[in-house]
């Protein structure tokens, strides 16, 4: 019952558009100040340091009717990057001291300028992950880029952030990814005892709250898993791919997860981008830096001829024993799509079944999907059998 | 009119096909023999760099515009799409694969094999549509990253924060382009010869000055060239004959030609009524009707962001220090990328308000195209900023650059004309 009532509680956390638990911490810190950060990476240490909490602005899903913001952004561009906009426009995102977006793509950068316009009253900040991550330069710059968004935080919050700070904050966070790598262990290993959606929302929920917080709910639900009397089933085990930026809606998960098992997936996954520790013995902005080119997942918007995507992809799908892959991309995504296709040529060429979707974060209908999934799983079943 | 005068104009138009045809022809021996095509795009095009290594240069964003042009884009489309690609993505990235499905087959010749791609971060899509010719052909890509405009308040000069933020973006733009010298030899087999790359500075900087003298004779009443008709011919040579002596000579013709229409009081539109700047490309399938739809009115486009951003990134004052070749190539990549680049396309609205009282401009189109989200994403947006801030009228339409089945006539002229009934009103109302 404790489980369920906190997988129902971090499910109103996710849907509520008024961030109450941005709200609850401001209260409690009346003189604190909220660095947002769009998708996918953000080095939240740096503003955690600072005493500055980071918030994950990924979008409203379909919790907020957007209006505002389709009067200032062309039509065709993807759902995220226009419902983020209006999260801010309807006064959502009042808290904000700082907003910064990476160069992720092409929408959200220049989305980027119309935040600028907008809010004369805010910072907002491009941030420049490397795309040359091979370069032997690589690491150096993101150095110095991360140091500048140190010194914009710094002016924020009226305190230097001192490398011992820094390095207690690569702690804590060290500390959350650890748990969080535990929850899709268990996805990998036993799915059957934490749903798609389940694990879904503890990855999302740790950008929506204090990070010490976090960590604490993820021990007791590490805790309480475990215990669950679930059982496994008949259901074929795939990999989800296409959640890097844009979120598939909760209820899409669910009509998946009726049919496969969803045994590790890209979701959020800029909150889980490094796979190992941050080490915390020398320079800690080097290791943040370092730590992202060298210790670090993929996605469709990073450039790393060293981790070529469609074969990162091969190897989750190897890694988490699945049997077929699920390649989705968000409507209008112009890498995502990109992608897609690359994806689907490998599968192809490596004969893994793979069903090809497309999603908005707004859907509200999923007969559709759930007719494809259905299929797909039923097909494979039949094959396997 | 005297002979010499009538001798002078049409001379860019020649020489500007000349030298098109010229680049086909290259590009086509090229593909029949083997010589080593490098792969750019053209915003950080890096000719100065890769002519020094004798690559013959292919511009694919160019090619693709000219399967639209030649009213072919469409067929090229519809192969990517069958080969897996969305409706929803670049244009430019689908004509492309299109052309290159088809074993580099184009309506103006053959488009070599890649030996080498360098694609460059200024526009994301680049990166991806790099990607794609990595994995068909197997070639090697470098990924030049160019980090770009940051916001409002980091990138104010003269600050200790553009200082800092300057300086560690040359140092990374320096050491990759060491890195790619290395490439560039390994590819070729030939030593870099920093006194080629020198010679081709040069003539970039001559060249630089002579786009901008080029832009300038729009300052004039009325206009002597239309430019999204001049000015994509100016920007293709700026781009493929970047840094050598015939895209420095075609400038000079250029300047010549216009200021000889200044002179001469030559207008490009004929009676002139209204002086508009352009805010993202123009619809290339539909390219000869996209311009009409404001020449019948009398409108004349005396500049656009296209000029800036696809033209090379010769920002005013763009000059290399040619006693420093590869240092001075890295800042001017850098200041490029900043103003010329990024921030011409996501926060456009100072270029603009500088545009609007240099050039005379009575109002502002922005075409927003369904298929780049880099040049669109922000322009209704930014429309508004100019009407409430700086009460320019401003006309939003859609269409996109190379597909041929995103251009709506009537509904677009409805739009355009429209926007002109207002536009006199509040010519009238202003006094202008």
């Amino acid at each position: 019952m404790e489980l369920e009532r906190i997988f129902d509680d971090l499910r109103a956390l996710v849907e509520d558009p008024s961030f109450p638990a941005v709200r609850r911490w401001l209260e409690a810190n009346p003189q604190g100040k909220v660095v947002g950060h769009f998708q996918v990476f953000f080095p939240e240490e740096v503003a955690h340091a600072a005493g500055l909490l980071p918030v994950k602005i990924a979008g409203a899903g379909g919790t907020v009717q957007v209006r505002q913001a389709d009067a200032r952004i062309a039509a065709f561009v993807c759902s995220i990057v226009r419902s983020s906009l209006e999260l801010a426009l309807s006064g959502r995102l009042d808290f904000l001291s700082l907003m910064v977006v990476p160069n992720i793509c092409d929408a959200a950068r220049n989305g980027c300028g119309v935040w600028v316009r907008s809010f004369p009253q805010m910072r907002v900040e491009t941030l420049y992950h490397p795309h040359n991550a091979s370069s032997a330069y690589a690491v150096d710059y993101l150095v110095g880029e991360y140091r500048r968004i140190g010194r914009v935080i710094e002016e924020l919050s009226g305190r230097p952030i001192t490398d011992d700070a820094l390095r207690a904050s690569i702690a804590l966070f060290n500390e959350n990814r650890r748990l969080l790598r535990e929850v899709y262990r268990i996805k990998r290993e036993t799915p059957w005892l934490l749903s798609a959606v389940e694990s879904y929302l503890l990855v999302r929920s740790a950008g929506l709250m204090p990070r010490e917080e976090h960590n604490a709910l993820l021990r007791r639900v590490l805790e309480l898993v475990p215990q669950r009397p679930a059982k496994k089933q008949d259901r074929i085990r795939v990999v989800l791919e296409g959640g890097f930026c844009e979120q598939p809606p909760l209820d899409m998960l669910a009509v998946i997860q009726n049919a496969c098992y969803i045994v590790d997936d890209d979701l959020m996954i800029g909150l889980r981008w490094i796979t190992e520790d941050v080490p915390l013995d020398g320079d800690p902005w080097r290791n943040l830096a370092d730590s992202y080119l060298n210790r670090s997942s993929y996605s469709p918007v990073q450039r790393d001829p060293r981790k070529p995507k469609a074969e990162m992809l091969l190897r989750r799908i190897r890694e988490a024993g699945a049997e077929a892959a699920i390649v989705a991309a968000a409507k209008m995504c112009e890498p995502g799509l990109e992608e897609q296709v690359n994806y689907s040529r490998a599968l192809d060429a490596a004969g893994i079944p793979h069903l090809v979707m497309e999603f908005e974060e707004t859907m509200t209908v999923f007969e559709q999907v759930g007719m494809e999934v259905e299929t797909f799983a039923e097909s494979l079943l039949f094959q396997f059998a | 009119m005297s002979t010499s005068a009538q001798e002078i104009l049409g001379t860019s138009r020649r020489e500007g096909r000349r030298l098109m045809d010229l680049w086909w022809q290259r590009m086509t021996e090229a593909a029949q023999t083997g010589h080593p095509a490098a792969y750019v795009f053209v915003m950080a095009p890096l000719s100065e760099l890769l002519l020094t290594f004798d690559f013959v240069i292919n511009a694919p964003e160019i090619t693709s515009l000219q399967t639209a042009i030649r009213g072919q884009s469409q067929a090229y489309i519809q192969l990517a799409e069958d080969y897996g690609f969305s409706p929803d993505i670049c244009g430019y990235v689908k004509a492309d694969v299109g052309v290159q499905l088809k074993q580099g087959e184009h309506p103006y010749g053959r488009v070599p094999k890649p030996a080498l791609v360098v694609t460059n971060n200024v526009c994301n899509t680049y990166i991806k549509w790099a990607e794609f010719w990595e994995h068909y052909y197997g070639c090697p890509v470098f990924t030049f990253d160019l980090p770009g405009w940051r916001g409002r308040e980091s990138l104010r000069e003269g600050t200790e924060a553009f200082r800092e933020t300057f300086e560690n973006d040359c140092r990374y733009v320096l050491g990759q382009l060491r890195e790619l010298v290395e490439l560039c030899e390994r590819v070729t087999g030939k030593p870099f010869d920093i006194d080629r790359f020198r010679e081709h500075l040069r003539e970039a900087n001559r060249m630089a000055e002579l786009y901008h003298a080029v832009c300038d004779t729009n300052r004039h009443v009325p206009a002597p060239f239309n430019a999204p008709l001049e000015g994509v011919t100016y920007q293709g040579i700026a781009n493929l004959y970047r840094g050598t002596p015939e895209g420095t000579r075609y400038f000079e013709l250029a300047l010549e030609e216009m200021r000889e229409r200044v002179r001469l009081g030559m207008a490009a539109v004929p009676d002139e009524r209204f002086r508009l700047v352009l805010v993202g490309t123009a619809c290339y399938s539909h390219f000869r009707r996209f311009v009409e739809l404001f020449s019948s009115w009398g409108g004349v486009f005396v500049h656009s962001t296209y000029m800036v951003f696809a033209g090379g990134g010769f920002l005013p004052g763009f000059r290399y220090d040619l006693s420093r070749p590869l240092e001075s190539f890295a800042e001017q990549m850098v200041r490029a990328t900043y103003w010329g680049w990024t921030g011409a396309m996501f926060y456009q609205q100072e270029w603009l308000d500088q545009v609007v009282r240099d050039w005379k401009v009575d109002g502002i189109c922005f075409h927003g195209v369904k298929s780049c989200r880099t040049t669109s994403t922000g322009l209704p947006d930014v429309r508004e900023w100019m009407r409430v801030q700086r009460n320019v009228p401003g006309l939003f339409i859609q269409s996109d650059l190379v597909d041929p089945r995103l251009w709506s006539d009537a509904q677009i002229k409805n739009r355009v004309d429209a926007f002109f009934e207002a536009l006199a009103a509040h010519k009238a109302t202003a006094g202008r």
